[in-house]
């Protein structure tokens, strides 16, 4: 999707390691979620709820939603506002959210 | 500038309250904390800068002719706010501001913000709210593909990661923001196989009007100097008339039509843009009343000479008030900052006139040629309200416009609210940021009517989702918990 200009005097410092969907893949430090799946070619990111269409970041400016992931965990981030942080587990948001019902909840 | 990571270390009140540190954001907090008023700058992105100067303090890019020297002018604007007393709290979303009695007494504001989780309400006496602008949404079949994307989100790539599209990347759409994206990606390395131009023709004569004013414009030379460079080195194809993104599973191809000729070109992104219109969320939300800018085409909020809106206590600043640019939107953002601290008994009246006379006509001279500008790329109809009926128009609900059309006309649909009832338009995540200014175009189409009275989208708060734990997590007041337990 997106690979970095070339720009010799451009500071290179240390990777940070992430995973997306379970895949190994590196970005640059100050890198935003969402740019650094951009810069790793990942085009989907998430499912629309409505009819399970794939989507990829479109505004990158907190805007439109489309850059939706689970973050750690934690579904319904933007990635475009959240800084990438080593060893973040990033993955797909499939469709919508399914409600868990757990033992021991009446109700 | 102190910053703040953590909401638990945010003051319990502040004088003023600005929300987003773009270039306005960031001269207000600047001039008000100059003049003893304690002031919380609010922004959810991770440095300031707002969207035109992104990244500014941060980016990777060293090769300061890549992006030019407007958006480098931007360190200067961060810098003065940086050597401010204003506390500053990146990575901080504002998701309400509502009238209150304050704590210290009097009539206030408290102001919703989260960061890491947590969120957090503090008061205010004065909020200058300076959310920019978006880009105008420009619904074609097939937008919605993986590899569509506005020309401004890969700007904020360039700038902020120094990233470039890979592949054959295609441009299209209108407005000066289109050129300089094409010539800032072209210096990047970028390989744009084409740049489509949706501009409508019979716009040039409506413009013509404001040519004298524009010929004194600081606009003239670099917008000439963009228009050239663009179409000496980029494949240009003008007066086009239609647009569709087609691929499988991503875009591969763009259908372009010109009049009656049709061609393909094959690609692997595309980017699209056609302006740029105030962000009206936060100020809707807030109450602020918004007028129709025929010229403009869009909603600005209603605002007194020194960007007061309509709710007293609440000022716009920036693009928000109505698009001006960069430079406009640092000088609006002074004027607010002013008149805040003259209503806050800082300085008095004379003393506010006195300051804000140069910066007036400053801003006077940075908005001349600016009409020109709107006149000119106003965006064809065809790009306001789409005409194939397959057209997704609410990206996040996947209604389409030929959905909205047939209910309109079946169901005799006035506004943009009731059709939220009918077909769930504006109600999904984005909260109608990205099909509001559509919906209601077609509706006045339907209808044969301005969007003035067709009307926009009623906004509430939360402006900006924040999870029911964070709600749940309020320090409550005991009037809040009286009214609830028995």
């Amino acid at each position: 999707m997106f690979r970095p200009m070339l720009d010799p005097g451009a500071p290179a410092g240390a990777p940070l390691r992430f995973t997306f969907d379970g895949v190994v893949m590196t970005a640059r430090a100050g890198d935003t979620v969402a740019a650094a799946l951009l810069a790793n070619g990942v085009a989907v990111n998430r499912e629309t709820p409505v009819s399970g269409a794939p989507r990829g970041a479109y505004c990158m400016m907190g805007v439109c939603f489309e850059c939706l992931v689970v973050i750690d965990g934690v579904g319904n981030r933007q990635g475009c506002l959240v800084p990438l942080e080593d060893g973040m587990r990033i993955e797909t948001q499939h469709g919508a959210r399914q409600a868990e019902f757990r033992e021991g909840i009446e109700a | 500038m102190n910053r703040i990571d953590d909401v638990a270390a945010l003051r319990d009140a502040y004088d003023l309250a600005v929300v987003g540190a773009g270039p306005a954001g960031l001269a207000a907090a600047a001039t008000a904390s100059e003049l003893g008023l304690s002031v919380l700058l609010a922004d959810e992105n991770p440095t300031p800068g707002g969207q035109i100067y992104r990244s500014v303090t941060t980016t990777p890019i060293q090769r300061r002719a890549v992006l030019g020297e407007d958006y480098w002018a931007g360190q200067a604007v961060v810098d003065r706010c940086e050597r401010s007393s204003a506390d500053y709290a990146a990575r901080t979303t504002v998701w309400t501001v509502g009238r209150t009695e304050l704590v210290a007494g009097g009539e206030g504001f408290e102001v919703g913000v989260s960061a890491g989780g947590q969120a957090r309400l503090v008061d205010a006496r004065r909020v200058i709210l300076a959310t920019g602008a978006l880009e105008r949404p420009m619904p074609i079949p097939g937008w919605t593909l993986p590899g569509v994307m506005t020309a401004g989100a890969a700007q904020i790539a360039l700038k902020s990661s120094g990233l470039v599209p890979e592949g054959r990347v295609v441009l299209a759409g209108c407005g000066p923001l289109l050129y300089l994206l094409a010539s800032q990606l072209e210096a990047a390395g970028a390989n744009i196989v084409a740049v489509l131009d949706t501009s409508d023709r019979r716009h040039a004569l409506a413009a013509a009007a404001a040519v004298p004013d524009f010929l004194r414009s600081p606009y003239l030379a670099k917008g000439l100097r963009l228009v050239l460079n663009v179409r000496r080195k980029l494949r240009f194809r003008g007066g086009v008339t239609g647009l569709r993104a087609e691929g499988d599973g991503r875009v591969q191809r763009v259908v372009v039509e010109r009049g009656a000729a049709r061609e393909t070109l094959a690609c692997d992104m595309l980017l699209l843009h056609q302006g740029v219109i105030p962000n009206p969320n936060m100020t809707s939300a807030v109450g602020c009343e918004q007028a129709w800018d025929d010229e403009q085409r869009c909603w600005t909020p209603r605002l007194d000479a020194w960007f007061g809106a309509s709710v007293p206590g609440i000022a716009i600043a920036g693009d928000g008030a109505g698009i001006g640019g960069a430079e406009s939107a640092a000088l609006r953002g002074e004027v607010a900052a002013l008149d805040a601290a003259h209503r806050i008994g800082r300085i008095d009246e004379a003393e506010r006139d006195r300051r804000a006379a140069p910066v007036r006509s400053a801003l006077q001279k940075s908005m001349r040629g600016r009409r020109f500008l709107d006149l000119m790329y106003r965006p064809a109809p065809a790009f306001l309200a789409p005409q194939d009926p397959s057209t997704i128009v609410c990206r996040c609900e996947e209604v389409t416009a030929g959905q909205l059309r047939e209910t309109t006309r079946r169901l005799g649909v006035q506004g943009p609210n009731q059709m939220k009832t009918f077909l769930r338009c504006g109600m999904g995540p984005c909260q109608g940021r990205l099909c509001g200014s559509t919906v209601t175009e077609i509706i006045a189409e339907v209808r044969g009517v301005s969007p003035a009275e067709v009307g926009a989208y009623r906004l509430r708060p939360p402006v900006k989702p924040i999870t029911l734990g964070e709600l749940a997590n309020l320090p409550k007041t005991d009037a809040a918990i009286k009214a609830v337990c028995r």
